[in-house]
């Protein structure tokens, strides 16, 4: 137990004293999440809503196909990504593997289909209400698509913090693809993994405790912003 | 027989024979057979119905008679499973769908603004952003909602949805304006509101269809009453006739307030 009190120190030591290393890898993990969030949202939101707009044969298929998706383990993405870019692969000339771009490759495709399944939701519900407004105003496909992603924006900011969360937290795929090399592809996740087990318990926590803030006040940003949606009947 | 039209185009001075307007208005309503069938079951079966292209009609009956339904298939929002609708000269779908507007017993509004409710139709056609505003007041001002511009739409009071709804429906400037029970439950000053606009449209060569149950209000606004019944068209007649000696036991129940099942 002393060395769990002693680790808290040394993790609060850490934060308040702004260590440039452990800032670097969170800086890190923000930038790759949340560009991975970005790809995501844009894939994602058109592709929620065009199967919410278009009742094509299969649409069924589709769905189910990318409900099963969102618990798609990332280890697994990771070695699809590592294979595709590794020097044998397919697209190994280009040279990124071990790269915070091969990071973000991996984590969009692990959140892009979780975006575009609960975008489909979150619309569907929308669609049920505006669509015989919008046949009768005669709205083509593609202005319906936009304004059910406008209308329903409160709706996707949840759905994209949960993408993100799920991004920021992972550890599988940007370990494969990203190596954890220092100061190069070593994100919160991984660094957290090589800490705990080379015993430094002091830098572990301390990512360990950002990593937690974050996702709550991602949360709690999220419910905030719910609410007002809500009071300003926008939600 | 239809003219042939001429090789060379003649001066405009020269103004050819008149074909009699009413044929290619787009708003005389022209039904024959038509019926609805869900899972076997009949909700419309109308054998013959032709409206007036310009005055109000006032499709009356107790709940479950169809109205709502028939509004939907003259729209063209639902396919019948036989039978034949036309818009002037034209079958009812697409492109007579784009020349009406519909307002629904629940207005169904956007999450954005009353001015960018109006602005999401008037963007569909061309328009400079200036005429659009100057449109959208105009609108908003015609329905008693100008001071509301800038509000979230879904913040307003039942009525003031309704006749968002309704501006908006005008917004296109339709040739017909179908109308789906829309002062259900309402407050008086928003039922007399929107009979005003609906009656000032008529005036303005807008074709009305106006779905009630209110028997006063039908009195107020009809030209002629279509009265349904189970899915049948039991009556169709000009107003003052229908008011004065309906012929059908159903409508006459009706009028008299007894309870109509």
């Amino acid at each position: 137990m002393q060395d769990f009190a002693g680790a808290f120190g040394l993790a609060f030591g850490l934060i308040v004293s702004g260590d440039p290393d452990l800032f670097e890898i969170v800086g890190l993990s923000m930038r790759v999440s949340l560009t991975a969030l970005f790809l995501s949202c844009l894939i994602g939101f058109p592709f929620g809503a065009l199967l919410v707009v278009r009742k094509f044969f299969g649409r069924g298929i589709v769905i189910a196909l990318v409900n099963s998706m969102m618990g798609f383990p990332p280890v697994v993405i990771g070695l699809l990504v590592y294979l595709a870019l590794s020097r044998a692969g397919p697209m190994g000339w280009l040279g990124l593997l071990y790269s915070p771009t091969a990071m973000i490759i991996a984590q969009t495709l692990l959140i892009a289909p979780i975006v575009a399944a609960l975008s489909r939701q979150v619309l569907e519900a929308l669609q049920a209400e505006y669509d015989e407004q919008f046949r009768s105003l005669g709205v083509s496909r593609g202005r319906a698509m936009l304004a059910l992603i406008v209308d329903g924006r409160y709706g996707l900011v949840t759905v994209a913090l949960a993408g993100f969360g799920r991004a920021v937290a992972e550890v599988g795929a940007v370990i494969i693809v990203g190596g954890n090399i220092e100061h190069l592809t070593r994100v919160m996740t991984t660094a957290i993994a090589l800490e705990t087990s080379k015993g430094d318990l002091g830098m572990a926590l301390a990512l360990g405790i950002i990593l937690m803030s974050i996702a709550v006040s991602v949360n709690l940003g999220a419910g905030a912003l719910r609410a007002i949606a809500e009071r300003q009947a926008y939600a | 027989m239809p003219d042939a039209a001429p090789l060379i185009p003649t001066p405009a001075s020269d103004a050819g024979p008149q074909t009699p307007r009413d044929r290619v208005l787009p708003g005389a309503l022209r039904i024959e057979r038509l019926a609805l069938e869900v899972a076997g079951k009949p909700l419309v079966n109308i054998e013959r119905l032709v409206l007036d292209p310009r005055s109000v009609t006032v499709i009356m009956g107790p709940n479950g008679a169809g109205k709502s339904l028939f509004l939907r298939l003259v729209h063209g929002l639902i396919a019948p499973t036989r039978g034949w609708i036309s818009w002037g000269e034209v079958a009812c779908g697409e492109a007579t769908r784009s020349t009406q507007a519909m307002v629904f017993q629940k207005p169904v509004l956007l999450r954005r603004s009353v001015a960018a409710n109006i602005d999401f139709v008037l963007r569909r056609r061309s328009g400079t952003k200036p005429e659009r505003r100057a449109r959208c007041e105009e609108l908003l001002t015609r329905v008693g909602l100008a001071d509301r511009a800038q509000q979230p739409a879904r913040l307003l009071s039942g009525g003031e949805q309704q006749r968002l709804a309704l501006a908006r429906a005008l917004a296109t400037r339709p040739k017909v304006l179908l109308l789906d029970e829309p002062t259900a439950s309402l407050d008086p000053a928003s039922v007399q509101m929107i009979e005003q606009i609906v009656l000032a449209s008529s005036a303005d060569q807008t074709k009305v269809i106006f779905v009630t149950h209110d028997v006063g209000q039908a009195r107020r606004l009809a030209g002629d009453v279509a009265f349904l019944h189970h899915g049948q068209l039991v009556e169709h007649r000009p107003a003052a006739a229908f008011f004065a000696t309906p012929s059908s036991e159903a409508a006459k129940a009706y009028l008299s307030g007894n309870i109509v099942l």
